[in-house]
């Protein structure tokens, strides 16, 4: 890749070298400049843990939150100014554990926002313990017995909750990755994308080489428009399949608020008006 | 003669019975034509936390001059159900006025029977019965029929002309009723009108300070219903649209404040509406505030706690929340209004001073607050812009410059060409993660010298009183009204009060009043005088007497001038 507007003159990545979120990084980077979005009206959204701070190795505007609170000031940066792309990308525990009442709530709200969800099933940042994806009978410092809860599938999740765009994808493969992040930023509602991802470093049961024999991708039959489809494509867990799973085009959370429903200018942009303020006063009056 | 009554100069009236009865439809009906009439009215109520039966009441005072406070004297009762009598019973005297249906309230006591059910069957539905409550209640005030059937007009026009007619008719029996009793017993309400009443503002706790946000420049609000805060809620809800606000439910008030805080970074106004245990869910977003530097104005009202406490009652118990909340150090402020008038100034000052200092902004208020409600003679005016303090960006941007007072220019995406990034990690001047230990600290002073110069914007306290006073009475937010009309009452020159709508940071020049007082006596809805306590972590003044109240209902005019 060439060199493009969204890269820093300098900065030191605190990743392990063979992170799979190097990856997801390029891939980003790559994906927003193709699509020439510009880097005036593309924010970052990210919560913490190790996937959140890719948005500190790009050069843009970024929100760098709260763990678990991403999802909540990107569906008000989407609110207060929808003429903003905005991108929320952070890893597996702050997304399904620490935020998973705002990843439910987000979903029915459908805001014209692209969530990618770096799913490593371990939480790295903390150094190793289970994260909701983990598989059953993963051990850890913590879970030394292995994990005995059921593994959080946010794709079927999703689904259930008639989201607008869900796909998985495996950072491994690149362009199959590419093509469905384009996708799903281009698509207008709210778009999940998880992304398979090793952890190098805490994971050594879901490796590169363990994504690479335990996915497929899905073909041409797969209609994404088939609900009930989708979600028994979510549920496989022998082989798990990679691809955009369900696609629900409907009305956008942002457009359909009282504040724009007369008048569509960022409410971030509107002048102050005191006039509407003194009619309702002077109906206090009567 | 035990009916004869002589009211003069001011009735409080008390309306009780259970959730869903009504109460609310003769109060609504019954403040209308009064204020219509030209009688100075206030409103406050105090109810159970369910949504039928139980024991709720509301006192109306009517008066030829304001009289916004609580009193425990009730003239005129007006009981809807037995339940209600015993409710009230430690309130009512040998002077109370009980007015009701007698045969269904079975008391011993005696009571101005009015055969309410009978004559709204006749008129055709029960249900008609609170409205010949209130024409009746208007009657005593002996309210010309104009301004009766124009306030029915406007509460019952839009559900249609057959249920307008029958309202009317009811109203005007209600008078009717009312001028009978009163040659028949002997009942006289000498209460002088002021025609000016009539064109003023009437005006509730949550619609100051949802109006006072809007005048504050507020263009996003999210929040979680709570009682008492949701009146803002719904009243920014309902007018969303003409006011230009976005307003969503969040899921949980920790989403909540981290949308208005997300709305803050992308050039948003934005307000939280919550109490006590909805707030302490955002006591991390709080702290995310401090870290980025990002304004925020939160709504507080306060009800008793600890947990879910006591849900529709009142307390001034969460002063020392809001003023510790949120982990690590960084600054603050925290208005208090007492009046509805501040309510709407100190909403729309929080925005100011949040937008100015890039820090988060309390308006701490209370039950009390925000369920009361008068006709207020100037209301402030709206004012003609809410300032900006939004910068444009180049090239070189860094959302964290070091500058001398510690505010950076603060940048919103896709205005200037800069980029900007904020880092809830400790960051450098660009919002990029660092560790390092100069620039750490470098930081941190930079968020603290924040707090040195807020005072330079401190609203003062306001001075009831002459020079030379012996005893100073210390209140702050909603305890306002009732000291102010307990002082009046007492009428000692040598006793003066300090109303603090600013509670924190408190201005140096307090300690000047403070020390002149032989005795001073501070206010507070709460156990432990939080406030108290505040004046003397910031100034070293240990007040010398509390006056506290915390069992989840508000000072009474009466009880503060026994006790002050």
């Amino acid at each position: 890749m060439g060199k493009t507007v969204f890269d820093l003159e300098k900065c030191d990545i605190a990743w392990c070298p063979g992170c799979g979120n190097y990856g997801i990084l390029n891939l980003v980077k790559e994906v927003v400049s193709e699509l020439a979005l510009d880097p005036q009206k593309l924010v970052f959204v990210s919560g913490i843990g190790q996937a959140a701070k890719l948005p500190q190795y790009l050069k843009c505007h970024y929100y760098n939150g709260l763990h678990g609170r991403a999802l909540s000031p990107a569906v008000a940066i989407k609110m207060t100014n929808p003429e903003l792309t905005v991108i929320v990308t952070s890893g597996d525990g702050d997304m399904y554990g620490e935020g998973g009442n705002h990843f439910l709530h987000t979903i029915r709200r459908n805001p014209n926002i692209t969530n990618l969800v770096h799913n490593n099933m371990v939480y790295g940042l903390t150094k190793g313990q289970a994260s909701p994806t983990s598989e059953k009978g993963f051990k850890t410092p913590v879970q030394v017995d292995g994990v005995i809860l059921e593994p959080f599938n946010p794709l079927a999740v999703a689904i259930a909750l008639d989201a607008s765009f869900v796909a998985r994808v495996f950072i491994g493969f690149r362009e199959h990755a590419k093509e469905i992040i384009k996708k799903a930023i281009l698509h207008k509602g709210y778009a999940l994308v998880d992304i398979f991802q090793p952890c190098v470093t805490f994971n050594k049961i879901n490796t590169y080489q363990w994504f690479r024999e335990n996915t497929y991708l899905l073909d041409d039959s797969h209609d994404p428009r088939d609900r009930t489809r989708a979600f028994q494509k979510a549920i496989e867990n022998k082989k798990m399949p990679l691809g955009i799973f369900f696609v629900n085009e409907k009305a956008v959370f942002e457009e359909q608020l009282a504040a724009y429903k007369q008048d569509r200018t960022p409410v971030c942009q509107r002048a102050f008006q005191p006039e509407p303020i003194e009619a309702i006063i002077k109906k206090l009056k009567e | 003669m035990a009916l004869a009554h002589s009211f003069k100069n001011e009735v409080s009236i008390v309306l009780a019975g259970e959730a869903g009865q009504g109460i609310q439809t003769i109060e609504t009906i019954l403040t209308q034509i009064l204020k219509r009439a030209g009688f100075h009215v206030f409103g406050t109520k105090e109810y159970m936390s369910r949504v039928r039966g139980g024991s709720n009441s509301t006192e109306i005072r009517v008066a030829a001059s304001p009289v916004p406070a609580f009193i425990d004297r009730i003239d005129l009762c007006v009981p809807l159900d037995p339940k209600a009598l015993a409710h009230l019973e430690h309130r009512l005297t040998e002077q109370t006025l009980i007015v009701g249906e007698a045969q269904a309230l079975q008391s011993s006591r005696e009571i101005l029977d009015i055969p309410l059910t009978k004559l709204a069957t006749t008129i055709g539905d029960p249900i008609f019965a609170n409205t010949i409550a209130a024409g009746f209640l208007a009657g005593l005030f002996n309210v010309e029929s104009g301004p009766v059937l124009e306030a029915i007009t406007k509460i019952f026009a839009k559900k249609g002309e057959e249920i307008l007619g029958k309202n009317r008719q009811a109203a005007l029996e209600g008078i009717r009723l009312a001028q009978e009793a009163c040659t028949a017993h002997s009942i006289h309400l000498e209460i002088k009108k002021c025609p000016s009443v009539a064109g003023q503002v009437i005006i509730q706790g949550y619609e100051a300070i949802a109006l006072g946000a809007a005048a504050g420049g507020c263009r996003f609000l999210a929040s979680y219903p709570m009682s008492p805060s949701t009146g803002v809620l719904t009243f920014l809800a309902q007018h969303a649209a003409q006011l230009g606000i976005v307003v969503e439910q969040a899921e949980d008030e920790i989403a909540a404040i981290n949308m208005g805080l997300g709305s803050w970074y992308a050039g948003g106004r934005a307000m939280v509406t919550t109490s006590g245990g909805g707030f302490a869910l955002m006591a991390e977003g709080l702290s995310l505030a401090g870290a980025i530097e990002s304004p925020m104005v939160i709504h507080l009202a306060q009800r008793p706690g600890p947990a879910t406490g006591l849900p529709t009652r009142t307390e001034q118990g969460d002063l020392e929340l809001a003023l510790y909340a949120g982990h690590g150090e960084f600054p603050r402020i925290i208005l208090a209004p007492g009046t509805l008038q501040d309510a709407f100034l100190c909403a729309s000052r929080a925005f100011f001073l949040a937008d100015k200092y890039q820090v988060p902004v309390f308006i701490l208020t209370d039950q009390c607050l925000m369920d009361s409600y008068y006709n207020v003679k100037e209301f402030p005016e709206v004012p003609k812009e809410a300032p900006s303090f939004v910068a444009k960006t180049n090239l070189d941007y860094a959302r964290y410059r070091l500058t001398e007072g510690g505010i950076s220019p603060r940048g919103i995406p896709g205005f200037g060409e800069g980029i900007v990034c904020v880092d809830s990690d400790e960051h450098d001047e660009g919002g990029y993660i660092t560790e390092d230990a100069n620039v750490r600290a470098a930081m941190v002073d930079k968020r603290l010298k924040k707090q040195k110069i807020l005072p330079e914007d401190s609203m003062a306290p306001e001075f009831y009183g002459t020079g030379g006073y012996q005893k100073l009475v210390l209140g702050w937010g909603s305890n306002f009204h009732a000291i102010r009309e307990a002082l009046c009452r007492k009428g000692e020159k040598d006793t003066a009060f300090l109303y603090f709508k600013q509670v924190y940071p408190l201005p140096e020049k307090i300690l000047e009043y403070l020390r002149k007082a032989k005795e001073v006596i501070c206010v507070e809805n709460n156990a432990t005088g939080q406030f108290a306590r505040l004046i003397r972590r910031e100034t070293g003044f240990e007040v010398h007497r509390k006056i506290l109240k915390y069992n989840g209902l508000p000072f009474s005019v009466e009880e503060l001038a026994q006790k002050i």
